[in-house]
């Protein structure tokens, strides 16, 4: 038997095109319950819900101290939860310590929060590059790190999902949770970024 | 169903040279940059519904992958053809029907092979998710020196290469999770401890190195003590 892909290319949109047609003419998919998954991960799940979360630790101590203590279950509060969220760990950057997150094996990444990756997090550059040499790679993506700076790199080879609750900037002082969510960026929350007010 | 297959070693990344500069960040990109790729996202996920597999199973599906089929048509495209593996694996669809389907979508007339028989494998999970709850007491404690074994089996894994045979300490003790090696080829889940060990950058990459550290998660079948 045969398990490896035919060496005849055909181009991947016709590719795709073609097991889903055999496969709905089987009745084994049906394409309404594709379009849901497809429809869900546009609209519904994506890094608004991190967003969320962070501005909600940044105006509330205690969910802060409870997210950190149990991310799955913090998160949770608030709705969150769902595929690839079975075990939120999250991270917090300081003024000492900076977290990134990278899955050096696929590309796992918190969906829950997040929504699907991002075309740079699946890059493998990224994925070869952040585990050997991250001041680098944060240099090469626009974040320059002060020597001083603790760099911790968290691979995910578990089914642990890692999340970065980013620093508060000192110019948001005085900004409403709902204007917050507002500034806080999904690369902040992986860690390649910070959030400017 | 086959035997365990070797992995290609294309997706064990962590480390490796050679890939030119770090990508960019793109804030305004869409979700599916293409209309295939949501196509095959949802494709992938139900094929794993309909091949009687599980996630571990997909992911050493594209880990079969060649250099080529791995990286060429990008994230999506690994998740098609590795989708395409766990369906030819339980004989969903035979070898060569997606290629024909596809010539006599764009004007050929070639005979497409019958659906074969199906053969799921033989195994049920013993609850949903990964994690599970387990009476073995945890083998390592958090603080204590370890070293991730050196393991070169052919089938899946979790263990990076650039992991191997060096020494961490234990930072944290995960929740038990089933064991993705044994897993992926339907044989046990053997639920386990898991626990994210710190490695020093200069322990993993040399006297050289950037300082760091580098934090990631062993299952207790892949540590030993070290002391």
């Amino acid at each position: 038997m045969s398990t490896d892909v035919s060496a005849d290319r055909i181009p991947i949109k016709l590719r795709a095109e073609a097991l889903e047609q055999l496969l709905v003419e089987r009745g084994l998919v049906d394409p309404n319950v594709m379009d849901s998954f497809i429809k869900t991960y546009e609209k519904d799940v994506g890094p608004l819900n991190g967003a969320k979360v962070v501005a909600k630790a940044w105006t509330d101590p205690e969910f802060k101290a409870r997210l950190l203590e149990n991310g799955t279950t913090a998160v949770a509060e608030l709705g969150f939860k769902g595929p690839q969220g079975e075990h939120i760990v999250v991270v917090e950057n300081t003024d000492t310590v900076h977290n990134v997150v990278v899955c050096t094996l696929c590309s796992c990444y918190p969906w829950p929060l997040l929504g699907l990756p991002p075309t740079w997090y699946k890059d493998p550059a990224y994925r070869a590059r952040v585990v050997k040499e991250p001041r680098t790679v944060l240099a090469e993506m626009g974040l320059t790190l002060p020597e001083s700076t603790e760099v911790t790199v968290w691979d995910s080879s578990s089914e642990v999902r890692f999340f970065v609750l980013p620093q508060r900037p000192a110019a948001s002082e005085g900004m409403s949770e709902e204007e917050l969510v507002a500034i806080v960026s999904r690369d902040a929350m992986v860690g390649v970024a910070i959030v400017g007010a | 169903m086959t035997g365990i297959q070797a992995a290609s070693g294309v997706a064990d990344l962590g480390g490796a040279e050679g890939w030119g500069v770090a990508p960019l960040l793109d804030p305004a990109e869409p979700v599916f940059k293409e209309e295939w790729e949501g196509r095959a996202f949802a494709l992938s996920l139900l094929s794993m519904r309909i091949s009687g597999t599980n996630l571990d199973a997909f992911r050493h599906a594209m880990n079969r992958l060649d250099s080529e089929h791995y990286f060429d048509d990008g994230y999506y495209g690994r998740w098609l053809y590795g989708a395409e593996n766990l369906l030819m694996d339980s004989d969903i669809i035979a070898p060569g029907a997606v290629e024909a389907r596809a010539a006599n979508m764009t004007g050929g007339h070639v005979d497409e092979p019958p659906a074969p028989e199906p053969h799921k494998p033989e195994y049920a999970p013993t609850a949903g998710g990964s994690i599970r709850v387990i009476e073995a007491p945890q083998r390592f404690q958090v603080g204590q020196q370890v070293r991730a074994k050196v393991m070169q089996a052919p089938g899946h894994t979790r263990l990076q290469k650039y992991t191997q045979g060096h020494v961490g300490v234990v930072a944290i003790v995960e929740p038990a999770q089933i064991l993705p090696d044994t897993h992926a080829h339907f044989i046990a889940e053997n639920a386990q401890w898991v626990y994210t060990v710190s490695f020093d950058s200069k322990e993993l990459f040399g006297p050289a190195a950037e300082r760091f550290t580098l934090n990631t998660d062993l299952y207790e079948d892949y540590m030993e003590e070290a002391s």
